[in-house]
């Protein structure tokens, strides 16, 4: 039982990290029906970002928990400027070509970032150790061991993804974002600036995706330029297993992800070598029976 | 309307190109053994991950084989040629191991390949060149099936003639760890973990056989996916089973933060690993400058090696960006080998055709050499008479020699 529990439990930490990138893939999907292949690689940007910072401009003398916040701030910060960068270069210019046009644009940005990074940063092909930023110790919870950066990790990733809901529920520009992602030409109507809330929907992907980068970082050291590619996949399944275009339900996807590879993990035969086939298989189950995903709603054609 | 004259304009633009490449590729083939200046040019080839997570080994060994190839050059070893170096790389993928292969095997030029670093892209490589009598030195390769063939364990085979490495197999580089795990570290019991490859796998399977026999207990093989570097769940796993011991078949991209994951848990048992994890990027990922972290690299510790000392302080003079690493000396001396079969067989050869490399081949399995580390001499399934593994525990932030020696059996 405990060690059930225990499985639980490193289960969040993943499908935390899974929901902070899933939430990215799922609020531009929502406003441009884009699958934004690049999202994975806006989140390894953003982990070597905050890398950077720490390496190359912080002084050895900052102290660790100044240095952590600002590794996540420029971390944030960075895959914010480069999704808006993404979006305005690559993604705007095709806003009224056929979809297959940005989708395989967004493929092709992928894989420009990816390679960009392992030919540009220096010494890009070798991982970088991430520093560890966090005091290194465990703590029991009744049983469950967990060490405090994984702690952490699931208290910001929650944060942040409360965050988001009172954002996208509460504010102007959250009922704006909402109003464009159900009907953009009436919203446009209404008033609404729809560039401005495509470029605010990145914004906001970009965030929480450096914040992964950081806490991705913390646990599971070290980055390198291809750490976007696992992560991304597996955070657009997250995402369309929660139905994508659904907030909410891209942070229960995550959650879900993650706890199904913990238990495959331990309790299937061979399970660290099936997890992610575990992983797929479950997200076929969903998608066979509800085919919008867990929370999604059926899509109302367009008028 | 509009395909059809889309047709007719790729139609002789394709025609033409075909043709033009026909032509590239025929001038190619000459320049194989063609004067060029009273010199004629060869070349050696060579297959290793020169970027990714790997290309610390891998560029340590394509400097090496270019110290050796230059030095070569430089003295004028071979007469009457010129040695050329093409390296590829693999990028950690045994299919673009496998393209590098048949591309190196259908150069006319090539008398000789160096590599690869994986067994698993070995496997793809070796069968290619071997078709074309192309000699592939491994400084690096450990499985025992590329030598010995499948079934090694049973009946030993060798499946490929012009294939030889300069690095002894994992059953002896198993059986040793297991020796030390259980005399040294007094390990009963082991949890072996591995990343699904055929190095991994063949080095799990040589220390779980010899911990056995010595009365130790498997717990548990669980397995690692490439590119993955979140543990959560497996070091949970493991933990709970309690073992003595893990044992690691692998490299150290997986394997480091696995290593550092099993800490942050509160793992305290020992960490064992074979050559995959002996690399600078290892020690940097675990976080810690000193702890029991082991892992065995095939030959002595460089610097117990007098014969060694010229090639690293001609490796330094080389202004090379990268270190060596880990299996530079062996590199350097599987160039050196090939080089020396090639000043034997090339001088008064017009080509570099069947029977030269057949001669190359034969001239590569009598050759005995006083290398950088070394006597290296091949055994009849063109493995290394060099037996000789060296385990290192991770002190003050570098790999520290602990013990060398050999697995009599």
């Amino acid at each position: 039982m405990q060690q059930f529990l225990q499985q639980i439990a490193d289960g969040i930490v993943l499908g935390a990290l899974y929901g902070l990138i899933a939430l990215g893939y799922t609020m531009v999907y929502g406003i441009i029906q884009l699958i934004n292949f690049a999202h994975g690689e806006i989140f390894m940007v953003g982990a070597f970002g905050g890398y950077t910072l720490y390496t190359y401009v912080l002084p050895a003398s900052t102290p660790t928990y100044v240095a952590l916040v600002l590794v996540l701030l420029v971390s944030m910060l960075t895959s914010a400027l480069l999704a808006v960068v993404v979006e305005r270069l690559a993604y705007r210019p095709l806003r009224n070509a056929p979809r297959l046009a940005p989708l395989i644009t967004a493929i092709g940005v992928s894989i420009a970032l990816q390679e960009s990074v392992r030919v540009f940063y220096p010494n890009g092909s070798q991982g970088k150790p991430f520093p560890a930023l966090f005091p290194r110790g465990t703590v029991d919870l009744g049983g469950v061991t967990l060490s405090y950066v994984r702690i952490f990790v699931v208290v910001l990733a929650i944060v942040l993804m409360v965050a988001l809901q009172t954002f996208i529920f509460r504010s102007r520009t959250g009922r704006a974002m909402r109003a464009t992602s159900q009907d953009p030409d009436t919203a446009r109507l209404m008033g609404i600036d729809i560039d401005r809330i495509i470029v605010t929907t990145f914004v906001l992907g970009g965030l929480l995706a450096g914040a992964a980068g950081t806490l991705q970082g913390l646990i599971a050291s070290p980055i390198d330029f291809h750490i976007g590619f696992l992560a991304g996949l597996k955070a657009f399944t997250a995402a369309v297993l929660g139905g994508i275009g659904n907030i909410t339900g891209a942070v229960l996807g995550g959650f879900v992800l993650g706890v199904v590879e913990a238990l495959a993990t331990q309790y299937v035969p061979n399970g660290s070598a099936l997890k992610d086939v575990f992983a797929f298989v479950v997200l076929i189950l969903v998608l066979l029976f509800r085919p919008t995903g867990l929370l999604g709603e059926s899509v109302r054609s367009r008028a | 309307m509009q395909r059809k004259t889309l047709t007719r304009v790729t139609l002789p633009l394709l025609v033409g190109a075909l043709a033009l490449s026909a032509c590239g590729s025929k001038k190619e083939a000459t320049t194989g053994g063609s004067t060029a200046g009273g010199t004629k040019t060869v070349k050696i080839g060579m297959i290793a991950p020169l970027s990714g997570g790997l290309s610390a080994l891998g560029l340590g060994m394509k400097n090496s084989a270019d110290l050796a190839i230059k030095q070569a050059n430089d003295k004028g070893l071979i007469k009457g040629w010129k040695i050329e170096f093409d390296p590829q790389d693999d990028q950690e993928d045994p299919n673009t191991g496998g393209a590098a292969a048949s591309k190196l095997a259908s150069d006319s030029a090539v008398a000789g390949v160096i590599g690869t670093l994986q067994s698993s892209i070995a496997l793809q490589a070796a069968p290619q060149l071997n078709k074309q009598n192309i000699v592939l030195i491994s400084p690096a390769n450990t499985n025992p099936s590329l030598t010995q063939g499948k079934d090694y364990l049973t009946t030993k085979k060798r499946p490929f003639a012009s294939y030889f490495r300069d690095a002894t197999t994992d059953l002896i580089q198993g059986a040793f760890a297991a020796d030390y795990a259980v005399e040294t570290l007094k390990a009963k019991t082991v949890y072996l973990v591995n990343d699904k490859l055929v190095y991994g796998q063949g080095l799990n399977q040589a220390f779980a056989t010899e911990f056995t026999k010595k009365g130790g207990k498997v717990l548990a093989t669980d397995f690692v996916t490439k590119d993955q570097k979140e543990f959560g769940s497996l070091v949970s796993k493991v933990k709970a089973a309690k073992p003595d011991l893990i044992f690691y078949g692998g490299q150290f991209p997986e394997g480091a933060p696995f290593a550092k994951q099993l800490a942050d848990g509160g793992l305290k048992a020992p960490f064992m690993g074979g050559d995959g994890l002996v690399d600078k990027g290892f020690v940097a990922t675990i976080g810690v400058k000193s702890g029991p972290y082991y892992a065995t690299n095939v030959g002595a510790a460089v610097e117990d090696l007098p014969t060694a000392k010229a090639y690293v302080d001609a490796y330094k003079a080389g202004g090379y960006k990268e270190d060596f690493s880990a299996y530079g000396p062996n590199t350097y001396d599987c160039a050196q080998v090939l080089i020396a079969a090639l000043a034997k067989v090339l001088p008064g050869k017009t080509a570099i055709d069947d029977t030269v490399r057949a001669d190359i081949v034969k001239a590569v399995q009598t050759s005995t050499l006083d290398g950088a580390t070394g006597k290296v001499s091949f055994d009849e399934f063109g493995d290394t008479t060099n037996r000789i593994i060296t385990m290192y525990k991770v002190d003050a932030g570098a790999f520290k020699k602990q013990t060398t020696g050999s697995f009599a059996g």
